[in-house]
């Protein structure tokens, strides 16, 4: 019987797969800031990534740190690992240490930032990886942050 | 218990695409006898209306860069190996090729960014909060709990 052919889903099927091991393990990030958060609790930490900050990473930073008053914050520019022009800041990841963030599930706190970042996204950020923790989930993780995952070209096929 | 399907190879997946032009054969078919192919969404609101529609037809969707098969962005290719190591059928949706589908699925969720994992017609997030749901196991707890209820609602309905 013809019926309406549905429309550019692809099905993927179940299948045998490796567990996710390596790539979605924790790491450390060498981060003194970290080291040190234990001694000033109530001191906002920043860490800046290796490169300089550029005007939006700086923005990102101003506005996390004014609105969650964290414990412990980096943001980092992961564009040089991605398929954009030298220089972007287009892929950015967040780690931020708040008590804000007690009380709220995983979804709130994404929201949370992004609601904070919302400027920054519609302006071109395609990529915004976040770690929103609390205090003592950072410590129970000992600080330790997914690794992103790799490139895969983007829409440059 | 989770639904789940033999493994099956990828590649052999069936594609189900926009076409404007009849397939072989059936030019000379009534219209009325011509298989009726959805277009993609002209318009935002078209978008929007068609994405409500998908996440409520499809338990798992996953709109994703690329395809399961050959994912087009990092974060994409870790979300589909959270939901096949989880061990569920989905269906997805490549935004790259359909921009009013990208732009829709972000107003929709009030989601920023892509790849975007619904379960059971409600937004779960993203390619971080896919991992963490899975290393911790709620995601496992999520996907059993919506084939549940899309099990009793199919014992359910007339």
């Amino acid at each position: 019987m013809l019926g309406r052919v549905p429309s550019f889903l692809v099905r993927s099927c179940a299948r045998a797969e490796a567990p996710i091991t390596s790539s979605a393990l924790p790491v450390r990030l060498q981060s003194p800031s970290s080291r040190t958060m234990s001694n000033s609790a109530t001191c906002a930490k920043r860490d800046h990534s290796a490169q300089l900050g550029g005007p939006i990473q700086s923005c990102i930073e101003r506005k996390l740190q004014a609105a969650l008053v964290p414990a412990h914050l980096q943001v980092i520019n992961e564009s040089h690992s991605h398929n954009v022009p030298k220089g972007s800041e287009t892929h950015f990841k967040v780690v931020a240490v708040s008590s804000m963030f007690e009380g709220k599930a995983l979804l709130a706190r994404h929201r949370l930032i992004n609601g904070l970042l919302s400027e920054e996204l519609e302006a071109g950020i395609h990529a915004l990886s976040i770690v929103a923790k609390t205090a003592s989930e950072w410590e129970k993780a000992e600080g330790a942050v997914p690794p992103s995952p790799a490139c895969r070209g983007g829409s440059q096929k | 218990m989770l639904r789940l399907s033999p493994a099956s190879n990828l590649a052999a997946a069936a594609r189900r695409s926009f076409a404007s032009s009849p397939p072989p054969g059936n030019e000379d078919s009534h219209d009325d006898f011509k298989p009726q192919r959805s277009s993609p969404p002209a318009d935002l609101d078209g978008a929007i209306k068609m994405i409500a529609e998908q996440v409520k037809k499809h338990q798992i969707m996953l709109y994703m860069k690329g395809t399961p098969a050959r994912p087009q962005c990092g974060f994409s290719a870790q979300a589909v190996r959270i939901l096949h190591a989880s061990g569920v059928d989905f269906d997805s949706v490549n935004v790259l090729d359909y921009p009013m589908i990208r732009e829709g699925v972000k107003k929709y969720s009030e989601w920023p960014t892509v790849p975007q994992l619904f379960v059971g017609g409600e937004f779960v997030g993203g390619c971080d909060i896919m991992t963490s749901l899975f290393q911790s196991g709620e995601l496992a707890q999520i996907l059993e709990e919506s084939a549940k209820k899309q099990q009793k609602e199919g014992e359910s309905a007339p």
